[in-house]
């Protein structure tokens, strides 16, 4: 009866779990400051277009290059398009995808480096090797070609973005199979008679879930510079799609004379990556993983 | 010891042998060859069919990658398709700009990065701790080409101390580029520093918690004997092949950088080359990117095996 009372206590947590971990992260000053950010940012995402003052993408040469001022609070950008419209809609193209991106890199990197790590062996050698080959590919030089050849749309962008972010998962996934396997409860199950399968829900996926969840956050922010990076050269969402890539790009031409077109989405971009790493760094903490020694691959 | 010396440089030309066939595959794969994507609406007839035979397209997929391979192992990687110049020619200048840039970063960001990782390990959440990492922090986390459009804003434009923009011929002689690369240099460097400063202040951290710095400590060593003879030596060995990583994983960095200058280096090639669809082109710096990652890991992986006495009587005794 005991027993059974404290198993259910352990179950019906996950929510309680959750805000627990939440408020470990808030209890310290740089999580609090990375949570609010992200926060702030997500919300703006949500309600930015019924809140924008000016149409995105209204054309106006009367209005070219204005400073800022009451009526376009960050100045007009060289088409006379408002720089605060412009800029508090530009997160959201970035936010969506590199969110879903990080979703597919977090799924298939995981259960690959899980799969990786329980059967070992010949499989294992020749799938690492591939793993250790796409890591040794320059991202920039990967993610140009593939959107170069198939295009630049979120149906792409998504996948791919997903795709390149999840090789690193594979190696903690694995690496954090590997501390686990050896363990005395996965012997234990094996000998109940557990399925394969059940050992990896129950027994394996438990353990390694946070490790791969934090590498799945810190891979969220890396995703986000890539993803501007690429607005930036030209190769990420087209105009005349608010991005803040493609703005600071487009305005960085004439930047001697209209500084705030370039200032704005810089603010926007740098805090929202400031925002998440805090916050990946934070959630890190939280859970107990120290994950400053790795390498950012 | 030499067997694990061999086995490691096996597998670094085990990886480049993979991603020659990802590259090759992928470009292959991927919709359109390299002369319709080249010719685009002229893609069809006589064009083509002279395009192929130029580019030798018109034998077998494993053919073609054999004799591409063969001959790109003796640096020759055949005919870029927009200029009709060879490809080595192209990058051999590219190289060497390339090279100069990103030593220069890692010359002064190695040493800056040892000095505010140790600082901050030290005074470990005092002020100087606290003041640094922020700073780091910001660094490490802002994309190359904000950082770097920022330092054109304010260093070129508002305070007209340096050149904003490289103009300068691919195959200038250095002392002429000098001036040109500062600025590139100092964004390459500031985020190469603060990752490596991160990377070496919790390696340090880790290595004063240990038992033999506490016993040191009680034994009564004096504070900074023991930061230099004890803890440092330990704490630095395991950050080489972090720091290797962080070098290789910063060479897309390298590429944005380079395009915000308007560099001429092997990063504003990518971009050109991929601009222009020449597919021979990506083939090639994939595999030389792919080659400077490998070899810098290597290079990681010999030093700490050379630096650690315990590597080497361990492979001995096997």
């Amino acid at each position: 009866m005991k027993l059974d009372s404290i198993y259910k206590e352990e179950k019906k947590s996950a929510f309680a779990k959750l805000s627990e971990i939440i408020i470990t992260m808030a209890s310290r000053p740089s999580g609090l400051i990375g949570l609010s950010i992200l926060v702030f940012h997500i919300i703006l995402a949500f309600i930015s277009p019924y809140i924008a003052p000016h149409d995105f993408k209204a054309i106006d040469p009367t209005l070219m290059l204005q400073a800022p001022s009451a009526q376009y609070w960050f100045g007009t950008d060289d088409l006379g398009r408002d720089v605060f419209t412009r800029t508090i809609l530009g997160g959201r193209t970035a936010l969506t995808i590199t969110f879903f991106g990080s979703l597919i890199a977090l799924l298939w990197g995981g259960l690959l480096g899980i799969f990786c790590g329980l059967v070992g062996g010949k499989i294992d050698d020749v799938v690492m090797r591939i793993v250790d080959a796409f890591l040794s590919i320059p991202w920039i030089l990967a993610m140009l070609l593939i959107v170069s050849l198939l295009g630049t749309s979120t149906e792409v962008l998504i996948p791919a973005l997903g795709f390149f972010y999840g090789k690193g998962i594979v190696r903690v996934a694995r690496a954090a199979t590997h501390d686990v396997i050896a363990k005395d409860f996965i012997v234990s199950a094996r000998a109940r008679g557990h399925s394969n399968f059940s050992i990896i829900w129950n027994e394996i996926i438990p353990n390694v879930r946070d490790a791969i969840l934090v590498e799945g956050a810190m891979r969220w922010s890396w995703m986000l510079l890539g993803f501007s990076s690429l607005s930036f050269l030209g190769f990420g969402v087209s105009p005349p799609t608010p991005d803040w890539g493609l703005m600071i790009s487009n305005a960085r031409g004439l930047m001697s004379f209209a500084y705030w077109a370039v200032i704005a989405p810089i603010v926007g971009l740098s805090s929202l990556i400031i925002g998440i790493n805090l916050t990946a760094d934070a959630f890190a903490k939280a859970l107990g993983i120290d994950r400053s020694t790795k390498a950012p691959v | 010891m030499l067997f694990l010396i061999i086995k490691r440089i096996l597998l670094g030309f085990i990886t480049l042998f993979i991603v020659s066939i990802i590259t090759f595959v992928g470009t292959e794969v991927l919709p359109g060859d390299a002369c319709t994507t080249y010719l685009e609406r002229q893609a069809f007839g006589e064009q083509l069919e002279a395009c192929y035979r130029r580019l030798g397209l018109n034998v077998p997929a494993y053919e073609r990658y054999v004799s591409w391979a063969l001959n790109a192992i003796q640096g020759d990687f055949g005919y870029s398709l927009s200029g009709e110049m060879p490809i080595k020619d192209v990058l051999g200048p590219r190289i060497k700009n390339s090279l100069v840039l990103a030593s220069a970063a890692i010359f002064i960001g190695i040493p800056i990065a040892l000095i505010l990782g140790i600082i901050t390990a030290l005074w470990r959440d005092k002020l100087p701790d606290v003041a640094i990492s922020t700073v780091t922090i910001f660094a490490m986390t802002i994309p190359e080409f904000i950082s770097a459009t920022l330092l054109i804003l304010i260093i070129a434009i508002w305070l007209e101390w340096l050149p904003g923009i490289v103009i300068v011929p691919t195959d200038v002689s250095f002392l002429e580029l000098l001036p040109n690369i500062i600025l590139p240099v100092v964004a390459i460097a500031m985020i190469m520093t603060a990752h490596m400063a991160r990377m070496v202040r919790s390696s340090v951290i880790q290595v004063m918690a240990s038992e033999y710095v506490q016993m040191a400590i009680l034994k009564g060593v004096p504070y900074w004997k023991m930061v230099f003879k004890h803890v440092l030596p330990n704490a630095l060995l395991p950050a080489i092949n972090v720091v290797a990583l962080t070098i290789a994983w910063l060479l897309g960095g390298v590429v944005v950088t380079e395009v915000v200058f308007n560099y001429p280096g092997l990063g504003r090639l990518v971009i050109e080359s991929i601009s222009n669809r020449d597919l021979p082109t990506v083939q090639a710096l994939a595999i030389i990117l792919a080659s400077i990652y490998v070899s810098i890991n290597l290079l990681a992986d010999l030093l700490t095996l050379m630096l650690n006495p315990r590597l080497k009587t361990l492979q001995i005794r096997k």
